[in-house]
C-alpha cells in the first residue's frame, strides 16, 4: 500500500526584506489512516508545513526544495485543476478560528453542499442530504435544523464541529487540522478533540494535527513529531514521546507542561528564545537554550539517531543515558 | 535608591485584614440594537462575586470564556465602572476614603495581549515610566531602566526599542515592569502568561514567583490553564457564568473538587498519559450565552446532579463541613435546600 | 529591597526615534522624493519670485498679445493682455498654493480636534459633534464651497473660510474613525490603569497613534482644495483680476484655446502636475509612516 504521506528533504525559504529559513530539510512519512501531531511552538515551522501540503504558500516569495506525496501524488507538480481537486477531495484542512474560515454570508449547509457539489458531482438535493449526513455525524443536535443556520447563530464548538464536517464532506484521505481546538474553552476542547478521534476510526482517514500543546498532542495522536527551528528534533509514538523523550528540547517541553508540579517549586525553564531563522542552520539550532550542549553541538548538525522503527532523534548525546535532574 | 521603598510604610488595614476585600461586585453589559440604540438585553458578566486577597496571598481565578474573569479584572483596577458592589483596599473603600488615582497606584494589571498593552510608537523605556510620572514619582526613567534589568531586559539594548522590535516574552517583561513602576502592592495578572510559548512562560512564571517573593507583593492570577493556576496560586475561585461557584485553598481544591462544575473542569484537563486517554467528554455542549443565563444555579442546565430546586433558587456560597475554608456555590451541599441527595456528602 | 546595587544601568546609545525613521523611509522612495522635489521647487519659487529676476506679471503690452511658447524674452508665452505667463505661473503659485494649502492645514487642526474628542470620549459628545458634521457632509463639496463663498461673497478670506468649512467635516469624520479605533486598544486601558487623566492619555498615546493616519488623510486633500480653489476662482467667486492665480488664469485664457491651445492649458498642466504630486506624496508618506515593515 502506498504510505499516506511521504515528505522527503523538505525546505521552505521565504525571501523577501528578510530572508526566513522556515523550514530546513525536513522528513516525513505516514501510513494510512494514522494520527500524527506536529508539535512545536511558534514560529517551529509547522503551519508553514501544514501549508506547503496544501499548495497554500505564495509561488512569488517561497522558494521550495525537496518533494513532497501525498497517497503518491507529487503535491509540488499540481497545477490548476488538479491542485484544486487535490485540496478539498484528497486533502482537506480545519482551521484554528472558524469563525474566519466560515463564510458568514452562507448558511452551513449550503457551503458543505456546495463542496461536495464541486468535487463530487453531485446535484444539489444529493448534496444537502450529504451536508445533514454530515451535521449528524459530527453530532450537532437538531442536525436539520442547523443545515439552515449561518455560522454567527453558532457557538464556537459548534462553529468547529461544522468547519470539521465541510473538512470531511469529500471523505479525504489526510486531514490536516492547524490547532482546531486552541481558541476554544476547555470543557469544548476536549470534545472535539474525541469527536476527531472517532471521526477518524470511523472514516479511516490519516490525520495530522499541529499543536503548541502537548497534553492536546496525547490525547488525539498515536505518533508525536516534535518540531524546533524548522526541522524534526524527535519522532516517535506518543508513548515514547511521554515517558521515553529523548532530545533536550522536547524534556524541556514536557516540564514546561507543568503537569504535576509541586507548587512553589523552581521551574526548570528552557531559557532565551528560538533563533531567528535567517539563514539556514550549520549547527544544532537548539545548542544555545540546550542545558547538555557540548561545542561540538554548535559546530555540526546533530546526526539523527534511530533508536527503534519509526523513531529518530537529531540530537548528538541522544543515546547517553539521561541524567537525572 | 529603591523602587519600593517610595512607598510609604502605611499600612491602615494592618496585617491582620485582607489587602484587598470584593463584596456583591456586579457589571451588566447593556447589549444595544435596533435603530434607536435602546438597551435590548444585558450580559450579566459579573454577578455577586465576593472574595478576599491576604497580603502576601495568591489568587488564582479560573473558569471559561464569558465566565466573567476578565471581567472582574478591569472592575478591580476600575478600568470597567462597576454596577454595584463594594471594592476596599487596604482598609479604604474604593469612592469614599480612596480614590481611583490612589486605587490603581496601589493595584497594577498586566494583560494578556503583550502586543496590544504596549504603545506602539513608544520606546520600551517611555511605556514602563509613564505610570511613574503620571503618579509623580521621582526619576521615573531611572526606576524604568531598573526594573527593565530586574525582569530580564539589559536597559543598554532595550531602553529605545520599539515593541515590534521585540518578542512575546520581552514584551510581557516589559508590561510585568511597568506595573511593577508604580510600585504597586496587589498585580492582577489577566491571562498574562497564557499567550505565550510554553518553553517561554516557565521563564515568565520563574520571574513572578521571584518578584513576588522579593517585593512582597499579592497576585490575582487569572487564566483558563489550571495546571499554571495551580502552580503559582495558594487559594483557587472558580468562576461560572459570572458568579463564584468555589473557593479553596489550592491542596484541598486538587484533592476533591466540590462542585460538579469544577469536577467537570478538572475532568477536561488531558491526561497527559497516552495509556489512559480521556475516554467521555465531562460535559456536553458550550456554556450558555451569559446574556440570558439560566435560573436559579447557572450550571443545572448542564449538570447531572440538577434537581427542581437547582433551577428554582440561587445556591450561597458556603464552606464544606470538613473544611470551612473549602466553600462552594451547590445545593447538595445544603441539607437544608430540598436537594434530594443534599447532605450526603458531596459528589457521588 | 534595593535594586540599584544589584543593576549597573549602562549607558543607553539612543537608536533612531520615530521620525528619523520615517525620514529615512521616504529617502528610499525614488517617485515620493521626486514629488516632493517638484512640490518643494513650486514653493520656494512661489515664495521667492519677486527676487528671481523674472518680469513683472502684472504689466502687459497690447502689441504682444497671446505670443507662442518659446517666443524670445517670453519663454512661455504671454497671455491675452499680453503680461509673462513664465512670470504669472511663478507668482500665481503664490495664492493658488496659499489658498489651496492654507484651508487644509486650518480644517487638519479644527476637524482633527472635533474628531479626536468625539472619538476618544464617545457617548453624547460623539453624538453631538458626528451629527453636526454630518449635516456639512450631506452637501457635495463643490456645491457647498460655492454656496458658502456666494454667501460670504467673492474674495481671498472668504475662499480661504468656505474651503475650511468644506475640509472640516471629512477630516473631522477620519479623525473620529481613527481614535474610536485606538480608543479600544489594550495599551490605552493600560494607561488608563496608571490613574492618567484623560488629557494625559489624549496627549500621550492617542495623539502619536492617529496623527499619521489623519494627516495622510490631509495632505490627500491638498490636491482636492487647489481644484476647488482654482475652480472657484475659475467661477468668479475666488480670487479676482489682474491677481495672477492658475484657476483664474485658466479662466481668462479659456478664449484663447482657439488661438494658441497650449498656451491656455498652460495653468491646466501646473494644476495638474502639482495636484499629482501632491498625491503621490501622500500615498509615499502614508507607506513611511508605518512603522512595521
Amino acid at each position: 500500500m502506498t504510505k499516506l504521506l511521504d515528505i522527503q528533504n523538505l525546505s521552505v525559504k521565504f525571501s523577501g526584506k528578510r530572508n526566513v529559513h522556515a523550514i530546513n530539510d525536513v522528513s516525513l512519512a505516514m501510513e494510512q489512516g494514522e494520527t500524527l501531531a506536529l508539535l512545536g511552538e511558534s514560529g517551529s515551522g509547522k503551519s508553514v508545513t501544514l501549508k506547503a501540503l496544501l499548495g497554500l504558500l505564495p509561488p512569488k516569495r517561497t522558494r521550495i526544495d525537496g518533494s513532497m506525496r501525498v497517497n503518491g501524488t507529487d503535491v509540488l507538480s499540481l497545477r490548476g485543476k488538479a491542485l484544486r481537486k487535490y485540496r478539498g477531495g484528497e486533502v482537506s484542512m480545519v482551521f484554528q478560528e472558524p469563525a474566519l474560515a466560515l463564510d458568514p454570508v452562507y448558511t452551513v449547509g449550503h457551503q458543505i453542499a456546495e463542496s461536495v457539489m464541486r468535487h463530487k458531482g453531485l446535484d444539489k438535493a444529493n448534496a444537502m442530504s450529504v451536508a445533514l449526513d454530515m451535521l449528524d455525524r459530527v453530532r450537532i443536535p437538531s442536525a436539520n435544523r442547523r443545515l439552515h443556520s449561518y455560522p454567527h447563530e453558532l457557538s464556537g464548538g459548534m462553529r468547529q464541529r461544522v468547519m470539521i464536517a465541510l473538512a470531511l464532506a469529500c471523505r479525504p484521505r489526510l486531514l490536516l487540522a492547524d490547532e482546531p481546538t486552541t481558541a476554544l474553552d476547555a470543557t469544548v476542547q476536549i470534545q472535539i478533540l474525541l469527536l476527531l478521534r472517532e471521526l477518524q476510526k470511523e472514516f479511516g482517514m490519516g490525520v495530522i494535527f499541529v499543536t503548541h500543546d502537548i497534553g492536546v498532542a496525547v490525547e488525539i495522536s498515536e505518533r508525536v513529531a516534535v518540531m524546533y527551528a524548522g526541522q524534526i528534533v524527535e519522532e516517535g509514538t506518543t508513548r515514547e514521546i511521554i515517558n521515553d523523550a529523548r532530545h533536550p528540547y522536547t524534556r524541556g517541553l514536557l516540564a514546561a507542561n507543568l503537569h504535576d508540579v509541586a507548587r512553589g517549586t523552581r521551574l526548570n525553564a528552557i531559557p532565551g528564545a528560538p533563533p531567528a531563522l535567517d539563514s539556514a542552520p550549520g549547527a544544532c539550532s537548539f545548542a544555545p537554550r540546550c542545558p547538555i550542549a557540548l561545542p561540538a553541538c554548535r559546530a555540526v548538525l546533530p546526526p539523527v539517531f534511530a533508536p527503534g522503527p519509526r523513531r529518530r532523534v537529531a540530537c548528538l548525546r541522544a543515546t547517553e543515558p539521561i541524567a537525572a535532574e | 535608591m529603591s523602587v519600593t521603598d517610595v512607598i510609604p510604610a502605611a499600612d491602615p488595614g494592618g496585617p491582620a485584614q485582607p489587602l484587598i476585600t470584593v463584596s456583591g461586585l456586579r457589571k451588566y453589559f447593556p447589549v444595544r440594537g435596533g435603530i434607536l440604540g435602546r438597551t435590548q438585553a444585558q450580559v450579566q458578566a459579573v454577578d455577586g462575586v465576593s472574595f478576599a486577597v491576604a497580603e502576601g496571598e495568591t489568587l488564582g481565578i479560573v473558569g471559561e470564556s464569558g465566565c466573567g474573569k476578565s471581567t472582574t479584572a478591569k472592575l478591580l483596577i476600575g478600568l470597567t465602572e462597576r454596577d454595584a458592589g463594594e471594592i476596599v483596599f487596604d482598609g479604604e473603600a474604593l469612592g469614599e476614603r480612596l480614590s481611583l488615582k490612589d486605587l490603581r497606584r496601589g493595584v497594577q494589571m498586566v494583560f494578556q495581549d503583550s502586543y496590544a498593552t504596549l504603545n506602539p510608537r513608544m520606546t520600551i523605556e517611555a511605556s514602563v515610566a509613564f505610570g511613574a510620572h503620571v503618579q509623580g514619582l521621582d526619576d521615573p526613567e531611572g526606576r524604568a531602566r531598573r526594573l527593565m534589568d530586574r525582569v530580564g531586559l539589559d536597559p543598554a539594548r532595550f531602553a529605545h526599542r520599539y515593541p515590534h522590535e521585540l518578542s512575546g516574552g520581552q514584551r510581557q517583561r516589559v508590561n510585568i515592569a511597568r506595573a511593577l513602576a508604580m510600585s504597586p502592592r496587589v498585580v492582577v495578572l489577566d491571562e498574562a502568561v497564557s499567550a505565550l510559548d510554553k518553553s517561554v512562560e516557565a521563564q515568565v512564571l520563574n520571574l513572578l514567583s521571584d518578584l513576588r517573593a522579593e517585593f512582597g507583593l499579592t497576585y490575582i492570577f487569572i487564566s483558563h490553564d489550571l495546571n499554571v493556576v495551580r502552580y503559582i496560586s495558594d487559594r483557587i475561585l472558580v468562576m461560572y457564568l459570572g458568579e463564584v461557584v468555589e473557593i479553596a485553598p489550592v491542596d484541598s481544591i486538587w484533592e476533591e473538587q466540590a462542585h460538579p462544575y469544577t469536577r467537570s473542569l478538572f475532568s477536561a484537563m488531558p491526561s497527559m498519559d497516552p495509556d489512559n486517554r480521556t475516554e467521555k467528554p465531562p460535559l456536553a455542549g458550550d456554556p450558555p450565552n451569559p446574556i440570558n443565563p439560566p435560573s436559579g444555579c447557572r450550571f443545572h442546565t448542564r449538570c447531572r446532579f440538577a434537581s427542581a430546586v437547582c433551577k428554582a433558587a440561587v445556591p450561597k456560597l458556603a464552606g464544606l463541613d470538613r473544611n470551612a475554608a473549602h466553600m462552594v456555590a451547590c445545593h447538595l451541599y445544603d441539607p437544608a435546600s430540598g436537594h434530594p441527595d443534599a447532605g450526603q456528602g458531596g459528589l457521588a | 529591597m534595593a535594586l540599584a546595587e544589584t543593576s549597573p544601568v549602562a549607558p543607553v546609545q539612543k537608536p533612531q526615534g520615530y521620525w528619523a525613521g520615517v525620514g529615512a523611509r521616504l529617502v528610499r522612495d525614488p517617485l515620493t522624493m521626486i514629488c516632493l522635489g517638484v512640490v518643494l521647487l513650486l514653493i520656494l519659487s512661489a515664495v521667492f519670485a519677486p527676487y528671481l529676476g523674472l518680469p513683472d506679471p502684472y504689466k502687459g503690452s497690447m502689441i504682444a498679445r497671446l505670443k507662442p511658447l518659446g517666443t524670445p524674452g517670453h519663454i512661455l508665452g504671454t497671455d491675452e493682455q499680453g503680461r509673462d505667463m513664465f512670470a504669472r505661473l511663478i507668482y500665481g503659485g503664490r495664492l493658488t498654493l496659499f489658498i489651496g494649502l492654507s484651508p487644509v492645514v486650518l480644517a487638519f487642526f479644527i476637524g482633527g480636534v472635533l474628531g479626536i474628542v468625539a472619538g476618544y470620549v464617545g457617548g453624547f459628545v460623539n453624538t453631538v459633534i458626528m451629527r453636526t458634521v454630518d449635516v456639512f457632509f450631506a452637501f457635495p463639496s463643490v456645491l457647498l464651497a460655492i454656496a458658502i463663498s456666494g454667501a460670504l461673497g467673492a474674495g481671498i478670506v472668504n475662499s480661504l473660510v468656505s474651503l475650511t468649512i468644506v475640509f472640516i467635516p471629512p477630516i473631522a469624520r477620519v479623525a473620529e474613525a481613527v481614535t474610536s479605533g485606538v480608543r479600544a486598544l489594550d495599551y490605552i486601558d493600560a494607561a488608563r490603569a496608571t490613574g492618567a487623566s484623560a488629557l494625559t492619555v489624549i496627549r500621550v498615546h492617542v495623539i502619536g497613534n492617529v496623527l499619521s493616519p489623519i494627516f495622510v488623510y490631509a495632505t490627500s486633500l491638498t490636491s482636492v482644495c487647489m481644484i476647488l480653489a482654482a475652480g472657484l476662482s475659475f467661477l468668479g467667486i475666488g480670487v479676482r483680476p489682474p491677481e495672477p492665480e492658475w484657476g483664474l488664469m485658466l479662466n481668462t485664457l479659456r478664449s484663447a484655446i482657439y488661438v494658441n491651445p497650449w498656451l491656455s492649458a498652460l495653468p491646466g498642466v501646473m494644476i495638474f502636475v502639482t495636484s499629482l504630486c501632491l498625491n503621490l506624496l501622500s500615498d509615499g508618506l502614508r507607506s513611511a509612516m508605518n512603522v512595521r515593515d
